[in-house]
């Protein structure tokens, strides 16, 4: 039954990928990457449970700090620019 | 325990068939706003009923801690991303289109129309 989830979890992530490759502007290309490392996530959690090795949970914690942090990122370099952005500055765009 | 390995395998299905749903939404959802909501059914639903199924699986333990610890890194962690993502989108000057729009029956000038980057 783990491999119908892990199964189900493949066919989301080539969607969106789909979605990456595709979208129109960078913000579907991003949303699309945040649910790429969501999707992984989850991957990682029933893999190791279908291995009998659910260490791989430990990965899958970092791997979700790690996604947080890289769209935030990510999200703050196309808003103002640069990532060491002045938030008391407002944004001439 | 069989009731605990129904409910458990029942959950897993529940959560493989709303990631598959969310996915789906991702592709099929017409401009960026709708896309943040196809997806975080995925981060909900989906990720929620797949791990509470995982944590039936695995019984009392490290494992369900850890799995109640990524439950709750989704719980905060995915607002947060879709907030800061639309916030992005309208500060970037993208609207969302409105239902009037998709028809095509009224062409409200200026408002409607997401601006294509």
């Amino acid at each position: 039954m783990f491999v119908i989830a892990a199964a189900a979890i493949l066919v989301a992530l080539a969607l969106a990928i789909a979605r990456a490759i595709k979208g129109p502007t960078v913000f579907d290309r991003v949303l699309a990457g945040n649910m790429v490392g969501t999707l992984s996530i989850m991957l990682l959690a029933v893999v190791g449970f279908l291995t009998g090795r659910p260490e791989f949970l430990d990965i899958g914690l970092t791997y979700g700090l790690l996604n947080l942090i890289g769209t935030l990122a990510v999200l703050k370099f196309f808003r103002h620019g640069d990532l060491a952005h002045d938030s008391d500055v407002e944004p001439s765009s | 325990m069989l009731f605990v390995e129904v409910l458990s395998w029942a959950l897993i299905l529940l959560g493989s068939f709303f990631t598959v749903v969310g996915a789906l939404g991702l592709v099929r959802m017409p401009d960026v706003f709708t896309r943040m909501h196809a997806a975080s059914v995925t981060e909900t639903l989906g990720v929620g009923f797949l791990i509470l199924g995982m944590c039936l699986q695995a019984g009392l333990g490290l494992v369900t801690l850890k799995l109640f610890f990524l439950l709750a890194l989704f719980f905060f962690t995915a607002p947060v991303v879709t907030h800061a993502l639309a916030q992005a989108c309208m500060h970037e000057g993208i609207r969302p289109v409105l239902a009037e729009d998709r028809r095509g029956a009224k062409k409200s000038t200026g408002t409607g129309d997401g601006r294509q980057t």
